[in-house]
């Protein structure tokens, strides 16, 4: 029987050579004569042992990693098409403890299968969701993704099913799903794996979502620095359309929905809902004021619902296994899973999905293993550059969205970023400010102005000038960019620097100039 | 898509295409920044002279189109080097020494990011997280994504030898 070898064609996996790995493969199978295909899945988002070649095997799938194209000959030679032992090998892939101890629901086939193949995807539990949303109709779908008490994953965490029966209720000739896949946080690449992992969920998703609310017109608004997750996604349209998971008649139902993918432009602030939406109808990237709401008044003037990849992404589970299968796990008021995406300056960078309430410390220390550097963790920081730099004094601290607020942080989309004891703490403050003055959409003064005048101040700061003067009046700037900004571009562009002044002051009391030799 | 197509096989501007890039993409609703990328993907940059051509087309006024134009980061108003680099400059890749990179690539290029290499062959740029953070430092060379980078690996990937 034709053996099926899997090398990952997903973008992290590809930016360590993981092309070049498949291309020694392909000519091991045709210069020896093996049977063996070669399937590009996604990746498992176990990104040190990317590229991470897996073989299928009577007792399951096996891996190997991180391959180079030269150890490509040598495995062939040791029977990796059998499972064969090598130097490279890590035994069955699902039992790698980083994987075997997390809890996939969302990312169950990500890695695991070819990411184009409808029917791969229909054998790996694909397309329940949307068949059970058909037998449902609209209320009742609202009503399955309110008490699974998914909230949305982009990084405001408010309830979808909420968001969903407003759109539901408002009356309109045409609605929208609008899948916001800016994914501009740093650290975070969850949105990106599904999209080249597991596009058809994506489409499953969006196409539940245009169920349940009575959309008919779905986008997907990807940004440009995702081109390999663009052509992906735009693939994988193209196969749902002719294979009837979109169009007029989905699976036969005499249903439609019809979706398109388009790129962004290099925008942070375009992840921002109602800037994505301006940036879609081909208009400056600027931030709308609320009201009204992009549930009554959001594409076009039309009823929107607008949700991240993650949140729809985590709806075809939640209807073909019941809410109550996805409302059972998690930690207080965050309930399900959630994918952290470990990054930064740590051995074991990658995806974990989990239900909420991990601690940050089990997160960094457990599946990270520490540093990359190998020197003591000095800060983490939590949910982009709009979150708060952590010291391991609160690596106690559930991953829950409520828990995170009341220490003044923030889940977002995700990312933890990890910091090794070179970091200075000055330095990333200072960064907050000049990104929130690069990205600022310009419509309020505290963000467009103020963010220039707090990078300035830290440069003083920085340089020894008054320090403590200069800290006040960063604390006072923070305070107006807080209170006076429309959107939390502005508004919490105060939490990484204010968490980097309250923990880790040491970094901020520099030397005054006068005392300098 | 921009990003995807940069380097040696860039078209020339010339009118004609941009009408063309226009009228095919026109039917989409709100086209403006697909036509624009359309636009990139074809000769690295957009022209000025494409910005009025563009309005007329679309029925907007030219401030309208200049200030899309003006308000992305990825947007060039000029032609792009051969080559082009793209190089996070985001937290995570920071963290792995992604400033050092960065510093030694200007120094070694003489140029800063932003700028082109007075040979034309190397345009730096800074990009603001390309979803590899686990990988970092990160850089798209040419549209393909690298991880671990340094600058000597940089270097090498747009030098004569490895590119044409
Ligand atoms: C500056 C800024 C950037 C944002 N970036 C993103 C993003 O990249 N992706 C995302 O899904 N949400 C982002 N959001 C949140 C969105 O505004 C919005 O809450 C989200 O798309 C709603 O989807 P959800 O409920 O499924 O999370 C951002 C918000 C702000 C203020
Ligand atoms: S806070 Fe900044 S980004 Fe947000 S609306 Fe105001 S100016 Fe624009
Ligand atoms: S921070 Fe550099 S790739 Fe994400």
């Amino acid at each position: 029987m034709t053996v099926r070898l899997f090398v990952p064609r997903d973008a992290a996996a590809l930016s360590v050579g993981a092309h070049g790995v498949a291309l020694a493969f392909e000519a091991e199978i045709r210069g020896r004569g093996l049977d063996a295909t070669l399937v590009r899945n996604g990746s498992r988002g176990l990104f040190w042992l990317e590229p991470l070649v897996e073989v299928e095997t009577p007792s399951g799938r096996v891996g190997y990693g991180p391959v180079g194209p030269g150890d490509v000959p040598g495995l062939v030679d040791a029977g990796l098409l059998t499972g064969g032992a090598h130097r490279l090998s890590l035994g069955p892939v699902e039992a790698i403890p980083y994987l075997a101890n997390q809890q996939r629901l969302t990312f169950q086939r990500c890695g695991v299968i070819d990411p184009l193949s409808l029917d791969d995807y229909a054998a790996h539990g694909g397309l329940d969701g949307l068949r059970r949303a058909l037998a449902l109709g609209g209320a009742a779908i609202v009503d399955a993704v309110a008490e699974s008490g998914l909230r949305g994953r982009g990084g405001a965490a408010f309830p979808t099913g909420i968001k969903w029966r407003a759109v539901l209720e408002a009356e309109a000739d045409i609605k929208y799903i609008v899948c916001n896949a800016d994914e501009g946080d740093s650290g975070t690449f969850a949105d990106r794996m599904l999209m080249e992992g597991d596009p058809f969920l994506l489409i499953e998703g969006m196409a539940i979502a245009g169920l349940a609310v009575g959309a008919e017109k779905g986008v997907v608004y990807v940004r440009s620095e995702y081109p390999h997750a663009f052509r992906r996604l735009g693939q994988a349209i193209d196969i749902a359309r002719r294979r009837g998971l979109l169009g007029f008649d989905l699976l036969g139902s005499g249903r439609r929905f019809e979706m398109e993918a388009r790129l962004g432009a290099g925008a942070y602030i375009c992840g921002e809902e109602t800037a994505l939406l301006e940036s879609l109808e081909g208009k400056r990237g600027q931030v709308r004021f609320k009201p009204p709401l992009p549930a009554h008044h959001g594409l076009f003037g039309r009823p929107t619902v607008i949700n991240n990849v993650i949140s729809l992404a985590s709806v075809p589970f939640i209807l073909a296994e019941g809410a109550a299968a996805y409302r059972d796990l998690g930690h207080g008021r965050s309930r399900g899973t959630t994918p952290i995406q470990l990054a930064g300056n740590v051995r074991r960078g990658g995806l974990i999905e989990r239900a909420f309430g991990l601690t940050l410390g089990e997160i960094v220390e457990d599946y990270g293993g520490g540093t990359l550097t190998g020197r003591p963790v000095r800060a983490v920081q939590v949910g982009g550059p709009l979150g708060a730099y952590w010291p391991t004094s609160l690596f106690h601290v559930p991953f829950d969205y409520e828990a995170f607020l009341e220490r003044g942080g923030m889940v977002g989309h995700g990312g933890v970023v990890v910091f090794d004891d070179s970091v200075d703490l000055a330095a990333q403050a200072r960064f907050a400010f000049a990104f929130c003055a690069h990205e600022s959409c310009g419509k309020c003064t505290p963000c467009r102005i103020g963010s220039i005048r707090g990078a300035e101040t830290l440069d003083k700061i920085i340089a020894g000038e008054a320090p403590e003067a200069n800290g006040d009046l960063v604390r006072d700037l923070c305070e107006v960019m807080r209170d006076g900004s429309l959107c939390a571009l502005g508004g919490l562009t105060p939490l990484p620097v204010l968490s980097a002044f309250d923990h880790f002051p040491e970094d901020f009391e520099r030397r005054p100039r006068s005392a300098a030799p | 898509m921009s990003g995807a197509r940069q380097s040696s096989r860039l078209a020339e501007w010339d009118a004609g295409a941009t009408t063309r890039i226009v009228e095919d993409l026109r039917h989409l609703d709100g086209p403006l920044l697909a036509i624009l990328h359309a636009l990139q993907d074809r000769h690295g940059y957009i022209d000025d002279q494409a910005l009025p051509i563009i309005a007329d087309l679309l029925n907007l006024s030219r401030a309208e189109v200049h200030g899309v134009v003006s308000f992305y980061h990825d947007f060039r108003r000029r032609p792009p080097g051969r080559h082009v680099i793209k190089l996070c400059r985001s937290e995570a890749c920071q963290s792995v020494g992604g400033e050092r990179v960065a510093r030694r690539l200007e120094a070694s290029l003489a140029i800063a990011a932003g700028e082109t290499t007075p040979d034309g062959r190397v345009t730096l740029e800074s990009v603001y997280c390309l979803g590899n953070c686990a990988l970092g430092p990160a850089a798209l060379v040419d549209g393909k994504l690298y991880g671990r980078v340094d600058e000597k690996l940089l270097r090498h990937l747009v030098s004569p030898e490895v590119a044409a």
